[in-house]
């Protein structure tokens, strides 16, 4: 079977993500498993055998310091080395940014945001902020693919252990150098882009995200926001959920004090279950709410938050 | 290439004319391209104009040599993303035009792009949004910078420009933020968190009739018609499908218990 190479990044333990075994899944599915893993120890890279990668290579030199160059390189290494019939990256900014890259050093065709890869390497994906979905194949070189979260099922854990090979990715060439980095304050909830549920709120929390906090936590929840809410501060920009911040496709997105401007929608409308809460009965949003509630969120969400911990006895 | 004596910056800012998407977008063809009736400036591309128009500013504008053209490719409508810099300030114009670069994907595109960018003799620093409003890949950045051997300062909500030519940009993203810097020559993509982009006045526009646009074909840059539309592109749109619209569900008014009934809502759809 053909070699299907995963890009695994900073691992936040020695675990694989959630993202990462969706890859994983998705890999195994198409051809063998193989992994560029560009961080952790040996040992995490061995390990990623227990969900059926044979070989993972690691890279001789340090990536962390150099924007993108150093990495894709090292991506475009372990390709040649495997002789990979696919590259599969996370739908992140930096994932897309090293796919783009590996993909003119491969002389192969990049596709994006991609919801599901068939046997025969053709992916769809939407576009247009998710009003189509289209079928591409790369036509030269080997698919380049990022995928998005929530695609697949998460592989599990079985036995294993993988071959670790450590390469040397070779000259990035002119790289930006990585001066400084604010890790964003952990906040123990799931990662807003890979998260099954995500709760999110607009300019109507008017300044307190607690009553969006609540219900996040009382479903395990991710928190998002919109652009008006994280301009406003209340809120860190990485939870911005739209055109220009993070793209979001969950089992349930719950929308509270949020219009439903076009750029907002076109960062969660694939989501399967839309819910809205506004106290304004001609919003946009309801337009593409599965369920819409006319209200004041000061009260809906606190309501609901303490009616699903009644139900799960707590 | 500009250094600590304050030479002139020669700064490029990629523009794209996009389908506004206030209105409904299709696409269309046998390659399922895009309609671009009703196009404007990407919107996203503004904020790319006015961080290069403040860098320029910043070592004294065109007064003091520091030029910023604006390159938009694309068909006739292409023009117009051109006119819109020039009016917000941009020094002159480039339009890459030809028909057989229709259809390209961001692999032609980059390779135009890049020859274009050797044709005109190189810049200290390229500019583009952070991705256009419809092709939503970002990935032309990169691939630029990939093909020029530039360093990519991609995604930038600060900019920041010293008299040595070392760029220092602030990067935020699911990571958090970061702070990366490059001397030029570079390549710099910018978020709508870098700027306010400037509305151009009256003054500006009439100034903008006076400026240059030249027009390129693929010829001149170098370029075959091979190289680039479908027949260049790596990758290629089998078939298309219009999502069916989301129907809009059920609407209630809270009267006292709509938290409960949003759960029941959420019970009845096995999401709890
Ligand atoms: C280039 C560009 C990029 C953009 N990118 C994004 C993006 O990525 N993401 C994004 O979200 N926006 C983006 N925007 C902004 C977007 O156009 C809207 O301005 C923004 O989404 C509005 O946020 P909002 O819905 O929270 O605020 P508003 O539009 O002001 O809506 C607030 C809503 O809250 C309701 N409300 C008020 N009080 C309550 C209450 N107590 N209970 C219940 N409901 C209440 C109101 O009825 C109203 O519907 C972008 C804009 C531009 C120009």
């Amino acid at each position: 079977m053909a070699n299907i190479l995963v890009y695994i990044d900073t691992p936040a333990g020695e675990e694989p993500t959630k993202a990462q075994r969706e890859l994983l899944a998705l890999a195994a599915a198409l051809g063998t498993p193989v992994a560029a893993v560009a961080a952790g120890s040996a040992d995490a890279a061995a390990g990623l055998g227990a969900y059926g990668v044979t070989t993972a290579y690691t890279s001789a030199g340090d990536l962390d310091g150099l924007l993108v160059a150093g990495k894709a390189a090292f991506v475009a290494a372990a390709a040649r080395a495997a002789d990979a019939a696919a590259v599969l990256l996370p739908n992140t900014g930096e994932g897309k940014e090293i796919a783009a890259r590996v993909g003119i050093k491969l002389s192969s065709g990049v596709i994006t945001d991609a919801t599901g890869i068939a046997p025969d390497l053709t992916v769809t994906k939407p576009v247009l902020a998710g009003s189509y979905t289209v079928a591409a194949r790369a036509v030269h070189g080997i698919p380049v693919v990022t995928v998005k979260s929530n695609s697949v099922d998460p592989a599990e854990p079985g036995a294993g252990t993988a071959h670790v090979v450590e390469l040397e990715a070779g000259e990035p060439g002119p790289a930006a150098r990585i001066t400084g980095t604010a890790a964003k304050p952990a906040s123990g909830r799931p990662a807003l882009q890979e998260a099954r549920i995500v709760v999110a709120g607009g300019r109507g929390v008017d300044g307190d995200f607690g009553p969006v906090e609540e219900l996040a936590d009382a479903l395990g929840a991710a928190v998002g926001a919109s652009r008006a809410a994280t301009d406003a501060g209340w809120i860190g920009h990485e939870a911005q959920v739209g055109q220009t911040g993070t793209t979001v496709s969950p089992q349930l997105y719950i929308s509270a004090g949020i219009s439903g401007a076009i750029q907002q929608k076109a960062g969660m409308q694939t989501s399967t279950v839309i819910v809205a809460v506004n106290k304004d009965e001609d919003a946009p949003v309801f337009e593409i709410a599965d369920f819409g509630v006319v209200g004041d969120l000061a009260t809906v969400l606190p309501q609901a938050a303490a009616e699903i911990r009644r139900r799960r006895g707590e | 290439m500009s250094d600590a004596t304050g030479t002139p910056l020669k700064i490029l800012v990629l523009v794209k004319h996009v389908p506004d998407a206030q209105f409904d977008r299709h696409l269309s063809g046998p390659g399922h391209t895009i309609d671009r009736q009703d196009s404007i400036l990407s919107e996203l591309d503004e904020y790319a104009v006015e961080a290069a128009l403040q860098l320029a500013e910043s070592r004294g504008g065109p007064k003091a040599g520091n030029t910023v053209t604006a390159l938009s490719m694309g068909p006739e409508a292409a023009a117009s993303a051109v006119k819109k810099s020039l009016q917000m300030g941009a020094t002159d114009g480039v339009h890459l035009t030809d028909p057989a670069l229709a259809g390209s994907d961001s692999a032609a595109t980059s390779l135009a792009l890049a020859a274009a960018v050797r044709h005109l003799g190189g810049f200290d620093l390229i500019v583009t949004g952070m991705a256009s409003t419809d092709g939503e890949t970002s990935l032309v950045p990169s691939q630029l910078a990939e093909r020029l051997g530039l360093p990519q300062l991609t995604l930038a909500s600060r900019v920041e420009l010293d008299g040595d030519g070392i760029l220092t940009v602030r990067r935020d993203g699911e990571f958090g933020s970061q702070t990366v810097q490059a001397p030029l020559p570079a390549l710099l993509s910018v978020t709508d968190q870098a700027n306010e982009p400037r509305y151009p006045n009256f003054k500006s526009i009439i100034a903008a009739k006076k400026k240059k646009v030249r027009t390129l074909g693929l010829a001149e840059i170098g370029v075959s018609t091979e190289q680039v539309g479908a027949a260049g592109s790596w990758t290629r749109v089998l078939s298309a499908e219009a999502r069916p619209p989301r129907q809009a569900g059920t609407i209630i008014k809270d009267t006292g218990d709509a938290g409960i009934r949003l759960v029941d809502f959420l019970a009845d759809q096995k999401l709890l």
